[in-house]
């Protein structure tokens, strides 16, 4: 690849880091996995004179419980395919976390950093939308809190500050009676998504205390379906009930045509997958 | 099992790839790991416009770049008459555009710097003035009267089109169409695909100022063919250029046109005195060179209520792109679609093609499909499971009902071709036996009672490769034989050179293979070199399946000639006359008397030690192959799959596929040739396609775009075999390395619609993606 030129920085702190970013502003990018970054380099759709690299800042690669999940900027996709962790209790992210591009990708590509690049066809949004995540953000003097669906606004946009580094997301609990899964059609192994769904539903008994629905690929960014949301919080997950989120799932999608398949066909693909895991939910609480 | 296959003969015994060793352990020598002293770099830059008129090129900042050598335009090249360049089929092309760019990634200009950063920099640095004119994307549309006119650079091109092409008969294709009971359409449009190899082109320029000498180590398949277009094109002596292929990673046919990006490089060394290499990137070679297919069809196929077959009318229109640069023999128009007659007793058959320019990449190369036959073969395939449906019959029985039967080969078809041999039912037979048909039908019958959706496809394909014959087969005038020059020294170890030129066959087997055959040589004593002009003998290179069939044929022959005079020098060591003499493998012995006998490596030693007394010394010779016929290989694929009738994704659960390439030479290399070919095919019908928007912007130029199957989508292959040998080729061998991209894709597509032909479903266009399968789902369910 032949890049433009630019300055490689590789700070050992955050502070370094921060300060780093204070002074190169928007004429830098923060460097994690580089899974997105670096193709647009090499394209030369992006171009920074700096690059600063975060991968030698300790802690940030670390994932931990407490009242809530932290999952560091240096988290890799491959960490939350592995984590026991994960698979126990965060049932939504482990069911994405393996259709995520391809084994080299996930091995660096980082979960913090999808969320920076705000590709609307990006997998991780639509988890953290459907978890009600947020995203830890500081500066040198400040620390911010920003929830991913206020974070995460358009095309490749987010509400990060060009002084900000997205240092962590952070996952509320999800409750000992949870139900996750995250669906994705795609045109081979590898590929982004032409339609996915996230769907994270918390139970109390036989209702839904908590429901979360995050939409990828159907919309200029992914899509956090909260009348749905609403309609199944507090509710049971009866046929007519799962058949009405489905349709408000796919109302509020908003998908173009492109040669992965019609609007209408992706809409209808996101009433299939949210019909889909709604009656695997609760076959599962049938069982 | 190793005693078995030692005591195999050495043409049909799986030998390992000799050339694996260097390959596995990552020394192959391809042309990027190639470095000259004082080598500059050369970066290309593109068109953003799919048709603009360039107004103004400004490169003087590009040129100000510390590192900047040159900066190559059109208007420089023009003036050593090299902005244009001819293509394989006669056309012109543009070196680098100087009136205007006629498709988006046209190559504009090219910058040749001390580094390839630098290169790529001073790219960015380029001022092009544009003014976009109305943009043709389809053919259809490229044909109509006022459409723009995209060759106004030709006096004679009043309009968009470049040939129109018959073969067959029209009056009796009419007659046979107004005697039938019944007539099935088809129309379908075979997308534009790319060979997409995994190394890109290139090539090194290396034009020594002091002895005027040109060597370009090139990506090339028929190195030979381009040292002849390079000799004419820029008028240097054609002794003074010496063209060497490295390894190869891939071809597909994708390396056997002339790209500009060599002509440049070449003229910049020329200019410069210094070496030249040019690396094309991924996108440079998926919008830029030879893409594949891109024929919209129409076929009508006539029949009897007893589902006798009475004729076949074909229309096709080929979307050509901005030239005509297809690679293929020059009497034939439209390649070799004309045999899409397939394997079936087609008693009558027209067949009407013509080719459009529209804005888009020249090629049109033979991607795996032995010019144009995976077209033909996926149309006739396509028409006659439907034509099964509009009679009510078991498609496999429509198919065996006019199968071409081994009593009438060698068979002469209604559009001209002489089909060699073959055994049609019984390579059907294995199919259906292999893959449990019958028990697939039963399943389809219960599982649709359930709503599942399981489609069962088949092709019986019919192959015609190995070009060609002098008579009918030349590419710009030269005549498509090939050659084979073998030397055989004093130890009895041999080389071998060859005219083709290898990007991944397993060459340096195969044909080592064939010697050991006719001579007993072991094959890891025969070195086979390929792709230097300068010391293989001329040939046309590796393309359309023809290695084997040409080269191939050329080894068995010089080897037999090496025999006929390793008998004599036999004759005079063992002292009897030759008539006394047996072969037997590696040997001549006296007849009755086997204990005396000299081996091929004694015979050797005395071709250069003891010779006889009026004979030449030495063993070695050269053979130039002008083969009788083509090679028709043939067999049947058993496809099945199953529909999800929700999202329309399809999930392949069985592929049986039964080849008869002839006699095979290394069994283990044509299962692979097969299996890589079944992957095109599945990659085809599944999720590959060029296209464009009505702009004219490429929308396939990278991988996220043009998808690569993996290992995980690819479907598990059984493979099976039937010989029905050439009765023409020296060894009976047939091609195969087509065979399964041009026989699969139908295969794959034929499953598809059945799985959802109860619904009334005729046709989904490839590839079938799941957006397509589903909207073909939804207006059945609404109709």
């Amino acid at each position: 690849m032949f890049p433009r030129s630019f300055d490689y920085l590789a700070p050992e702190s955050m502070d370094d880091a921060l300060s780093m970013l204070a002074e190169h502003g928007e004429d830098a990018k923060v460097l994690a996995g580089g899974q997105s970054l670096i193709p647009l380099m090499k394209l030369r759709f992006a171009a920074p004179d700096y690059i600063i690299d975060i991968n030698r800042i300790p802690d940030l690669g670390s994932m931990h419980e407490n009242g809530s999940l932290s999952v560091g900027a240096l988290v890799r996709t491959h960490d939350i395919e592995r984590s026991e962790l994960i698979k126990d209790r965060y049932p939504a992210m482990a069911a994405a976390a393996p259709l995520i591009s391809d084994p080299l990708v996930r091995n660096l590509g980082t979960v913090v950093g999808s969320l920076c690049h705000a590709d609307p066809q990006g997998d991780w949004a639509s988890v953290m939308l459907a978890m009600n995540a947020e995203i830890v953000c500081r500066t040198g003097e400040s620390q911010r809190r920003i929830p991913v669906a206020e974070f995460v606004q358009g095309p490749f946009t987010t509400s990060l500050e060009p002084n900000e580094i997205a240092t962590e997301v952070n996952i509320p609990d999800p409750g000992a009676d949870t139900y996750g899964t995250y669906m994705k059609l795609e045109r081979k192994v590898g590929d982004f998504a032409s339609v996915g769904v996230a769907i994270h539903l918390s139970f109390d008994g036989p209702r839904v205390e908590r429901a979360g629905i995050g939409l990828t690929a159907v919309g200029p960014a992914n899509i956090k379906a909260t009348e749905a949301e609403q309609l199944l919080t507090g509710a049971e997950l009866d046929g007519g009930t799962i058949a009405r989120a489905a349709d408000l799932c796919a109302e509020a999608a908003d998908p173009h045509s492109d040669l992965r398949g019609s609007a209408d066909y992706k809409r209808a693909m996101v009433r299939v997958f949210v019909s889909r895991a709604l009656s695997a939910a609760t076959a599962g609480k049938a069982a | 099992m190793a005693v078995e296959e030692k005591e195999m003969p050495w043409v049909g015994r799986s030998v390992k790839r000799k050339e694996d060793d260097r390959f596995v352990r990552g020394g192959g020598n391809y042309l990027d790991d190639i470095r000259l002293a004082n080598m500059l770099h050369m970066a290309i830059l593109r068109s953003p416009f799919a048709h603009a008129r360039i107004e103004s090129i400004d490169t003087s900042a590009a040129e100000a770049v510390e590192g900047v050598v040159a900066v190559v335009t059109g208007e420089l090249l023009a003036e050593h008459k090299l902005a244009w360049m001819p293509t394989l089929s006669g056309d012109t092309q543009a070196v680098l555009a100087t009136d205007k760019v006629r498709f988006q990634g046209q190559e504009v200009a090219c910058v040749v710097a001390t580094d390839p950063y630098v290169a790529h920099d001073a790219l960015e640095l380029i001022d092009v003035e544009y003014e976009p004119l109305p943009v043709v994307v389809d053919p259809k549309k490229a044909v109509e009267d006022g459409a723009p006119i995209i060759r106004d650079d030709k006096e004679d091109q009043k309009d968009n089109r470049i040939y129109h092409w018959e073969a067959g008969d029209k009056e009796s294709t009419d007659r046979a169409f107004s005697e039938a009971d019944v007539v099935v359409e088809l129309d379908t449009h075979y997308p534009r695909s790319h060979p997409a190899p995994l190394e890109c082109c290139g090539c090194i320029a290396d034009v020594n100022p002091a002895t005027s000498k040109t060597m370009i180590y090139m990506t090339s398949q028929a190195p030979h063919a381009i040292r002849t277009v390079f000799a004419l094109v820029t008028g240097l002596p054609e002794q003074n250029i010496q063209i060497i292929s490295p390894d190869i990673g891939g071809g597909f046919g994708n390396k056997v046109p002339v790209y500009p990006g060599y002509v440049v490089a070449t003229a910049a060394s020329l200019l410069i005195g210094q070496p030249v290499k040019w690396i094309e990137d991924r996108t440079g070679n998926l919008a830029s060179t030879g893409f594949a297919r891109d024929f919209h069809m129409h076929g009508e196929l006539a029949l009897k209520q007893d589902g006798t077959m009475l004729g076949l009318r074909v229309g096709m229109l080929s979307d050509q792109g901005y030239a005509y640069a297809d690679a293929q023999p020059s009497k034939f128009k439209a390649g070799l679609f004309h045999v899409v007659t397939g394997s079936y007793d087609m008693p009558a058959a027209h067949v009407v093609t013509d080719g459009a320019y529209t804005n888009k990449a020249p090629g049109g190369v033979a991607y795996r499909c032995s010019f144009r036959i995976t077209e033909a073969s996926f149309l006739i395939e396509r028409l006659v499971q439907n034509a099964a449906y509009e009679l009510g019959m078991e498609p496999v029985e429509l198919r065996r009902r006019n199968f071409v039967r081994p009593e009438q080969f060698p068979y002469t078809s209604v559009t001209g071709f002489v089909y060699d041999s073959g055994e049609y039912a019984k390579a059907l037979d294995v199919a259906l036996e292999k893959s449990g048909y019958e028990q697939l039908r039963a399943e389809q019958e219960r599982l649709r009672a359930e709503g599942r959706l399981l489609g069962i496809g088949v092709a019986s394909f019919t192959e015609a490769v190995g070009a060609g014959p002098s008579r009918d087969y030349d590419i710009l005038g030269i005549k498509m034989f090939d050659s084979a020059e073998l030397r055989i020294h004093p130890t009895g170890k041999a080389i071998l050179k060859l005219g083709v030129k290898s990007q991944g066959q397993g060459h340096e087997t195969t044909f080592a293979q064939i010697v050991a055959g006719e001579l007993g040589i072991p094959p890891e004593d025969v070195t086979v070199q390929e792709g230097d002009t300068d010391n293989t003998p001329y040939g046309l290179g590796t393309y359309a399946s023809r290695s084997t069939p040409t080269g191939g044929a050329a080894t068995a022959v010089v080897a037999r000639k090496l025999r006929d005079k390793a008998k004599q020098i036999a004759a005079h060591t063992l002292e009897v006359s030759a008539d006394d003499l047996e072969w037997e493998g590696d040997r001549f012995y006296v007849k009755g008397a086997p204990e005396q006998a000299a081996t091929i490596q004694d015979i050797a030693f005395a071709a250069y030690t003891n010779h006889p007394q009026g004979m030449e010394a030495g063993l070695e010779g050269v053979t130039y192959y002008d083969p009788p016929n083509l090679t028709y290989p043939f067999g049947t694929y058993v496809v099945a799959v199953e529909v999800d009738a929700q999202t329309g994704e399809w999930k392949v659960r069985k592929v049986v596929a039964v080849d008869d390439c002839g006699v095979r030479i290394n069994p283990m290399i044509v299962e692979g040739q097969i299996m890589g070919g079944l992957t095109e095919g599945f990659a085809m019908s599944a999720m590959q396609q060029i296209t464009f928007d009505e702009d004219g912007n490429c929308m396939g130029s990278n991988f996220i775009d043009y998808l690569l199957p993996t290992a995980w989508e690819t479907p598990t292959f059984e493979l099976h075999a039937t010989v029905t040998p050439s009765p023409h080729h020296p060894i009976g061998a047939k091609g195969v390395g087509e065979s399964a991209t041009v026989g699969s894709p139908a295969a794959f597509a034929n499953a598809v619609v059945d799985a959802l032909a109860h619904l009334g479903v005729r046709n989904i266009d490839m590839p079938l993606t799941s957006g397509k399968v589903w909207e073909a789902m939804q207006q059945a369910r609404s109709s």
